[in-house]
């Protein structure tokens, strides 16, 4: 029996994790992939919003404002990549400076520090790709970027290393309430028991609920497409570029991300399925929009595109609380922008305020919260380098060529926790395929290897788990 | 750190060629560095004949063209390193790189050939809607499972891009037992060789769609079927003309770009056009004393063209890292009508020997006629029965024309 | 009855028109080389081609192969039968016969393997 079971593993669910970690729980998640961060969180734009867009009084505007100010030190202490590029939100038309001030007056009345509206000749100092129809913007100086995926994954590894367990290819299928317990079956015929559900399914919040007994949580979805430039066109911009928000929403931004590259994107189209596929119309819209926005766009440089699938509720905020009907369910539902920046405060308030009013909470004196970095490998100097492979001679064959990742750094991942099975999900821990080959060289190579140390035929090894295999046989 | 006179980055076939060349030339001190476990690069995949015919006249496969350097190299006694990675290569010539036994370590060298060779374009520079399945492969990508690894990608398959590889992994993925619906092709022409249309498309039956490309791809784990369209003049899809095959796997030969990253670090000048470095005659760089040959320094449909490149590259190589420079009395070369690039860039008209310019045409011209001009004047002038973007065209300069140009070259073609 | 047939010995490619009248070879042109002409004269009766694929190396590994001369074409499936049964066994050199006389020709490797 389980004191909490956190269903869904994207970045809302993964924070959670890790903050339940922090106490003498017994804890775990459930994720229907393959992988954790599969859905929202593993194709949004990575923004750290300052927290100027929320009207004030909303769940919005409070967690993005904590989340805001406690990404910094969150980041550095799981050794995942944040930078506080700051954000400029563009007025394209001298009748959108007056939204501008109003946009800085809201965030003033939220507590966002360091708001500035600045002309067209600062704006173009910070930004000299801007278009010349910019007339001035805000600037929103605690803006940042972060690695929606690399934070979910290092969140969760995090919280497994300080005692939580993972099942993945878990989908629920049904929830059976006992009298103070829940059990969680899985569509392959798994039981879970758990005394408290924590409901962060994302885009199945809504049917999550609805099995746990509570059909009052309403979640639909909109679907975001982008386009990724190559680390080429690095410091093509440098701050995340906003065009003024209209009704319709915030549109298109044009931002740097943690990783050098540049991205473009979301679109906003209201899906009835969660479908990723990324549609001319919309890849086009992006285009043209990101042109209107800026000089000099390098499309050229594209190496791929995609889409999310972002969970919105009826109630155009957050819905994180006790269910009213269910006993011992709590959803979390409906995160939609700024949930990634809102996390951190999200998960710190659901165990210390939702949690505790179910469960004693006794501090996990043993709690690590530090993690190393998928990624420190490469950022050691030379000499570091080479003790390392005299010990372990696999850091010295590089597989990625285009990221320059090591079979030693490749095997890592498969190894620790969160475990790395499939071949996207060495992608996401490590980039190795998300260079400018696109794995072309490099894919065989790291389906070779994931086989060998996951004890598989090669024609097992998927892209991203269930029917995804990457052959179908040998030639003879 | 450990000094050689000349550092090849790259044992493909490129690199090979420049080192015994290079040897000939009465280099001894010559490093070769291969990322791969074997020297050869990727013509140890491309198992299909064909390659040879200039230089050998005879029709060898891949790894038998590959052979025949590798034995002269052996031979020879030239030092290589496989399964080495070079990660960075500087203006002032050193070299950063990493293997297993060694570690991270440098090297210097007197003179440096970049004989990286090419990568293959993704899907995701064609922003090709729809969904990002299993299943969705380079030719490239393919070649390797199907050839090396001895593993199939699919049973039912889509091929974007005539390019030749694609073409010829159409025949490969038949002969292993798949079936291959379609190859569709967005110009209105093929970008391949003729001879692979016959002997990988036409015998097996396999249909080429020109003007033709991949508006969407479907498939939730992995690829179910995807969408081709015609294109108008200006290549977008025309309405209407969808359809639909069901298949499980979608190969993309959309074209081949120079892989550059470390020439860029060294500081070479990079053209636009080719998308390699900018070179003499002799194959220098923009950097003194770092050369370059081969698919790094623009793409090639012939194996025997890439060998006769990197001989050049050897030879300069070899002079420079003995201090023998040239004089050079150089004029650009630029692109006239119908011409998407010319190579080399600079022209040294001093140049003792011959000189063959390789250029392309930017599209299919029957009966064309080349021109070399300078000032206005005709340096050479022949005809020839056809031109097509697919295959490389040259013209040899005598050292008395090169004598006898006057100013800058500029190659054109004329219907 | 005329047949143009692109040439695939060579990356030429050339366009060779042959005339032929009755069942015979009346004139062929357009080839470049006697290598086209002797195509063509295959080419309009019993197409030959080469066949190369890979067969599986005992204990793991591909090695590759081809016939050492052209086989009927309508042949090539046949070949590939062959191929796809045999197992070859290290050392291997270049141009070693690893099966012989399947449909005319000998199918040898193409690679050395030690």
């Amino acid at each position: 029996m389980f004191d909490v079971i956190v269903v869904g593993g994207g970045v809302i669910g993964a924070t959670i994790l890790r903050e339940l970690t922090k106490y003498r729980l017994k804890v775990a998640m459930v994720e229907k992939e393959s992988d954790v961060a599969m859905g929202q969180s593993r194709a949004n734009s990575g923004i750290v919003h300052a927290g100027y867009d929320a009207k004030e009084g909303t769940l919005k505007a409070k967690f993005n404002l904590l989340g805001n100010l406690m990404m910094p030190a969150y980041t550095q202490e799981l050794g995942v990549k944040y930078i506080n590029n700051g954000s400029i939100v563009v007025a394209y038309s001298p009748d959108e400076i007056d939204t501008l001030y109003e946009l800085k007056s809201r965030g003033e009345k939220n507590g966002v520090e360091g708001l500035e509206v600045i002309d067209t000749e600062t704006l173009r100092a910070l930004e000299p790709n801007i278009s010349p129809d910019a007339c001035g913007a805000l600037l929103a100086k605690t803006g940042g970027i972060v690695c929606p995926y690399e934070l979910t994954i290092a969140s969760i590894g995090n919280a497994m290393d300080n005692g939580a367990s993972l099942y993945t290819d878990y989908e629920v299928c049904e929830i059976v309430k006992g009298v103070d317990y829940f059990i969680v079956k899985s569509i392959d015929g798994r039981e879970l028991s758990t005394k408290i559900i924590i409901n962060s399914a994302g885009i199945g919040s809504g049917d999550i609920s609805k099995m746990a007994g509570d059909d009052t949580v309403h979640i639909s979805g909109r679907k975001g497409e982008y386009i990724l430039l190559d680390r080429e066109s690095q410091g093509y911009c440098t701050h995340t570029i906003f065009k003024t928000p209209t009704s319709k929403g915030k549109g298109i931004l044009i931002s740097p991300t943690v990783d050098g590259n540049i991205l473009l994107g979301p679109t906003a189209q209201e899906v009835d399925v969660p479908d990723t596929d990324t549609t001319s119309t919309g890849l086009d819209y992006v285009k043209q929009t990101a042109d209107s926005m800026c000089v000099r766009v390098p499309h050229y440089n594209t190496i791929t595109s995609f889409a999310g699938v972002r969970a919105y509720s009826d109630t155009h905020d957050f819905v994180i609380s006790h269910s009213d009907k269910v006993e011992g369910l709590i959803n979390v539902a409906g995160i939609e922008s700024p949930g990634l920046t809102s996390a951190p405060a999200i998960a710190k308030y659901v165990v210390e305020e939702l949690v505790s009013a179910l469960l004693p909470l006794v501090e996990n004196t043993d709690f690590d919260g530090r993690r190393q970095s998928d990624h420190y490998y490469s950022k050691l100097d030379n000499d570091s380098k080479n003790k390392i492979i005299a010990q372990d001679p696999r850091y010295g064959k590089i597989i990625c060529r285009c990221e320059q990742i090591t079979e030693g750094e490749i095997v890592s991942v498969i190894r620790r926790n969160p475990r790395a099975t499939t071949i996207d999900a060495v992608k996401r821990r490590l980039r190795a395929g998300m260079g400018r080959c696109q794995g072309g060289f490099c894919q065989p190579q790291v389906a070779q290897i994931l086989a060998r140390e996951l004890g598989i035929p090669l024609e097992e090894v998927t892209k991203s788990g269930k029917n995804s295999r990457l052959i179908v046989g040998k030639t003879k | 750190m450990k000094n050689y006179d000349i550092i090849i980055i790259g044992g493909g076939p490129a690199g090979l060629a420049a080192a015994i060349s290079a040897y000939d030339n009465g280099s001894r001190d010559i490093l070769i560095l291969e990322r791969e476990p074997v020297l050869g690069g990727i013509l140890n995949q491309c198992i299909h004949n064909g390659f040879g015919l200039t230089r050998f006249k005879e029709s060898l496969t891949g790894p038998e063209y590959a052979y025949r350097f590798v034995e002269e190299v052996r031979s020879r006694g030239i030092e290589y390193m496989c399964d080495t990675t070079v990660l960075e290569v500087s203006t002032d010539k050193q070299v950063t790189a990493i293997n297993s036994t060694k570690g991270v370590f440098s090297l210097s060298a007197k003179a440096i050939i970049l004989a990286m060779g090419c990568r293959e374009r993704s899907r995701g520079a064609l922003n090709i809607a729809g969904a990002r399945p299993a299943g969705i492969y380079s030719a490239g990508t393919a070649q390797k499972y199907v050839n090396i690894l001895g593993q199939m990608p699919g049973k039912r398959v889509v091929i974007l891009g005539s390019g030749d590889i694609g073409l010829i992994m159409a025949r490969r993925m038949t002969l292993e037992g798949a079936k291959v619906l379609a190859v569709c092709e967005i110009m209105p022409h093929s970008s391949g060789l003729k001879r692979n249309i016959v002997q990988c498309l036409d015998d097996y039956g396999i249909p080429l769609y020109l003007s033709h490309t991949i508006v969407k791809i479907e498939g939730k784990d992995r690829v179910s079927g995807v969408y081709i369209a015609q294109v108008d003049e200006k290549r977008r899809p025309i309405e209407g003309t969808e359809k639909y095959f069901e298949c499980d796997t979608v190969l993309f030969s959309v074209g081949l770009i120079p892989e550059n990253e470390l020439s860029k670090g060294a500081g070479v000048s990079l053209s636009p056009a080719t998308k390699g470095p900018i070179v003499y005659d002799d194959r220098e760089t923009s950097v003194s004393g770092i050369f370059a040959c081969g698919n790094v320094l623009h793409v090639h449909d012939l194996v025997d063209f890439v060998s006769e490149e990197a001989e050049i590259a050897g030879v300069s190589a070899s002079n420079y890292a003995m201090g023998k420079g040239a004089d050079r009395r150089v004029v650009s070369t630029t692109c006239g009508n119908n011409v998407s690039y010319v190579l080399p860039q600079m022209l040294d008209t001093n140049a003792s020997g011959m000189v063959k310019l390789y250029f392309r045409v930017n599209k299919v011209l029957p009966n064309p006629t080349i021109r070399l001009t300078s000032n206005g004047e005709d340096i050479v002038v022949k005809k020839k029965k056809i031109a097509v973007p697919g295959e490389m065209e040259s013209i040899v300069l005598t050292p008395a024309k090169l004598q006898s140009i006057s100013g800058d070259v500029v190659v054109s073609v004329e219907e | 009855m005329d047949r143009e047939l692109t040439c695939v010995e060579c990356p030429m490619g050339c366009a060779i028109l042959v005339t032929i009248r009755d069942g015979e070879i009346v004139s062929i042109g357009g080839n470049n080389c006697a290598r086209g002409k002797l195509y063509a004269q295959n080419e309009v009766f019993t197409p030959k081609r080469v066949v190369t694929s890979t067969v599986k190396l005992e204990g793991g590994g591909m090695l590759p192969v081809k016939t050492d001369r052209p086989v009927d074409k309508d042949k090539i499936f046949e070949v590939m039968a062959v191929i796809n049964s045999l197992i070859v066994a290290a050392p291997v050199k270049v141009g070693e016969v690893v099966a012989s006389d399947v449909c005319g020709a000998n199918i040898i490797s193409a690679k050395e393997v030690l």
